[in-house]
């Protein structure tokens, strides 16, 4: 490559497409799912995705020469094909670790799916996965608790723990929706959890919410004499609305609130992390608008990236779907996630989803949430691909009980020692699911009931984001 | 799903986290879990409390955690040991695990009178 200027447009590959690049211990990898416009050489469109999401722009500039590029350029430098797709391939990009504010996924994001996603020489462009170095993950603070701690807090040891969000999701009065949590509480639910939707209405002002539910969390816990909590939700239309209601949860001795995370923004999300951790609060996230970003198997960004910036981001539950219930979610690639979210190293594994070797080091694990349209019938299923590690939230499963919510809790409560239990004495859960919950509901009239209600409920259909497997 | 079932009254009862929801558990069972402790290769360990103070974090401990312990026997035998020290406290065994720094397991084995 010369270095006088001459100004006009060259073709990406020349500086972007290095096949014999061996990529370093602090680059930051991604794979990207590509498909071209026809008659564009793969090479080309590969170097053209590093390009525009790194140093590149369309047209040679002269200030280029002012610094050494080929230190900060992305370098496509794998090219692979996808099983069963003869259009797609996959794209290996490796970024310096240079090019990254420190501690900031936004940044990261901003870079890898800013303006390339709408570059016309791509029909279709799906971030598959990054390998954060470890050097990187060192720099974000990552969850405000994490698993460990939060069962130290909330005492629960050896089991799942067990939600409920509270129906209907919006129009309930202030001290009709603290009923509801009281009752679910009191029944042995370890948590109830506002919905996503649920802000500051008209129906229903956060304070309002707030003070009810703090008092029905405290009788119950009284009652029981176990530890319970709400995830209040103070997602809010500014980052200063946020933190008030952060403040007024603390103020009213609450162990968890709550956050969603890509509706309002990682910033938003790395701020309430951070009031978190210096808080003492532990922070329960939720994914509204993940299925428009990550469901299409072809374009966006798959849900293990949102799932692995959300840990970088920070937060202590993230929502995972549930494999067995009525969202979509291929039971591989979720395991794939989940182990992300939790585990200290992941391998490499195509059969479940992922690209790249990930070292975590230190930083905590997050409780993978399985929630949406499950009830008791799924509990063995759910022990089995959840493990202990995860929160399971039934909301029509609980508060559909015909006994109504405590009696719903504490089905559900029942199934899941049973469970735990069968698992424990070397039992195969889901072959012996029948048994195992029939035995239980010997001395539960409340899990027979439930068992009774749901016993016909499925939810199969074919999952629409597959794996690309042989 | 109306007219199939009476309408019951569920009671809050206080309850112990996991496992209390369940019968109590046999000697067979007990053993079981001592078992799936041993097998997982965590330490078991005992603690006991008066009932009135079973919400406070930490309960008494019973001697040290049982490291490197892999009887069965030796672990009921302990249990055995702490109840009849205690009869009015609360008695719970526990796995702890190193590489998680949590509890594997944890679960009340005898309730105290008091």
């Amino acid at each position: 490559m010369s270095n006088t200027y001459q100004a006009g447009v060259k073709e990406y590959r020349e500086k972007y497409w290095t096949p014999d690049y061996v990529p370093l211990d602090t680059d930051l990898l991604a794979c990207f799912k590509v498909t071209g416009q026809s008659g564009v050489p793969n090479e080309e469109v590969a170097a053209a995705v590093a390009a525009e999401s790194s140093t590149g722009t369309w047209s040679t500039v002269w200030s280029e020469y002012l610094t050494d590029l080929e230190y900060y350029k992305g370098r496509a430098y794998r090219i692979e094909d996808v099983p069963g797709d003869p259009e797609a391939f996959y794209v290996f990009i490796a970024y310096p670790i240079d090019l990254f504010e420190e501690g900031s996924v936004v940044n990261v994001l901003t870079s890898l799916v800013g303006n390339v996603f709408g570059f016309k020489a791509l029909r279709h462009l799906r971030l598959e996965d990054i390998r954060f170095p470890i050097a990187y993950i060192k720099t974000c603070m990552g969850p405000p608790s994490g698993i460990q701690v939060e069962r130290d807090k909330m005492n629960k040891y050896g089991r799942p723990l067990l939600g409920a969000t509270i129906k209907p999701k919006l129009g309930l009065s202030a001290k009709n929706y603290g009923r509801a949590v009281y009752e679910c509480l009191r029944g042995g639910l370890d948590f109830t959890k506002d919905d996503e939707n649920v802000n500051c209405q008209p129906f229903m002002r956060w304070q309002n919410r707030f003070e009810f539910v703090a008092e029905a969390v405290s009788k119950s816990q009284e009652e029981t004499g176990e530890r319970k909590g709400h995830y209040l939700n103070v997602t809010a239309a500014d980052p200063e609305q946020m933190y008030e209601r952060a403040e007024f949860a603390k103020e009213l001795g609450q162990p968890i609130i709550m956050h969603d995370f890509l509706t309002a923004g990682f910033t938003a999300n790395t701020g309430l992390a951070k009031w978190c951790r210096k808080n003492g609060m532990l922070l329960h996230i939720h994914r509204a608008m993940h299925g428009v970003i990550d469901r299409h198997p072809k374009h966006g960004i798959h849900f293990r990236v949102l799932a692995k910036c959300l840990r970088l981001s920070g937060g202590d539950h993230l929502h995972t779907g549930t494999v067995v219930g009525k969202l979509e979610g291929d039971r591989n690639a979720t395991l794939g996630f989940v182990d992300q979210l939790r585990e200290s190293f992941i391998p490499e594994d195509r059969s479940r989803g992922i690209f790249f070797d990930q070292d975590w080091g230190s930083m905590p694990g997050v409780f993978a949430v399985a929630s949406g349209g499950i009830h008791v019938w799924h509990m063995p299923a759910l022990l089995a691909i959840f493990g202990d590690d995860a929160v399971f939230q039934f909301g029509g499963g609980t508060q559909g009980h015909p006994w109504g919510n405590a009696a719903g809790a504490a089905a559900n409560r029942v199934a899941l020692e049973a469970c735990v239990k069968a698992r424990n004495e070397g039992r195969e859960l889901e072959r012996e699911a029948k048994e195992i919950l029939t035995e239980a509901a010997r001395h539960s009239p409340e899990l027979a009931i439930a068992m009774e209600t749901w016993k016909e409920i499925k939810f199969e259909f074919d999952t629409i984001d597959k794996l690309d497997v042989k | 799903m109306t007219g199939t079932h009476e309408m019951g009254d569920y009671q809050t009862t206080p309850t112990l986290e996991t496992f209390s929801f369940l019968p109590k558990l046999t000697q067979q069972e007990v053993e079981a879990q001592i078992n799936y402790i041993i097998a997982q290769g965590w330490t078991p360990s005992i603690e006991h409390e008066l009932p009135g103070r079973a919400f406070n974090h930490y309960w008494t401990m019973w001697k040290l955690p049982f490291f490197g312990e892999t009887s069965l026997d030796r672990v009921l035998d302990e249990l055995e040991a702490c109840r009849r020290s205690y009869p009015d406290h609360h008695v719970r065994l526990l796995g702890y695990d190193t590489y998680t720094q949590s509890q594997g397991v944890c679960f009340v084995v005898y309730e105290g009178r008091g």
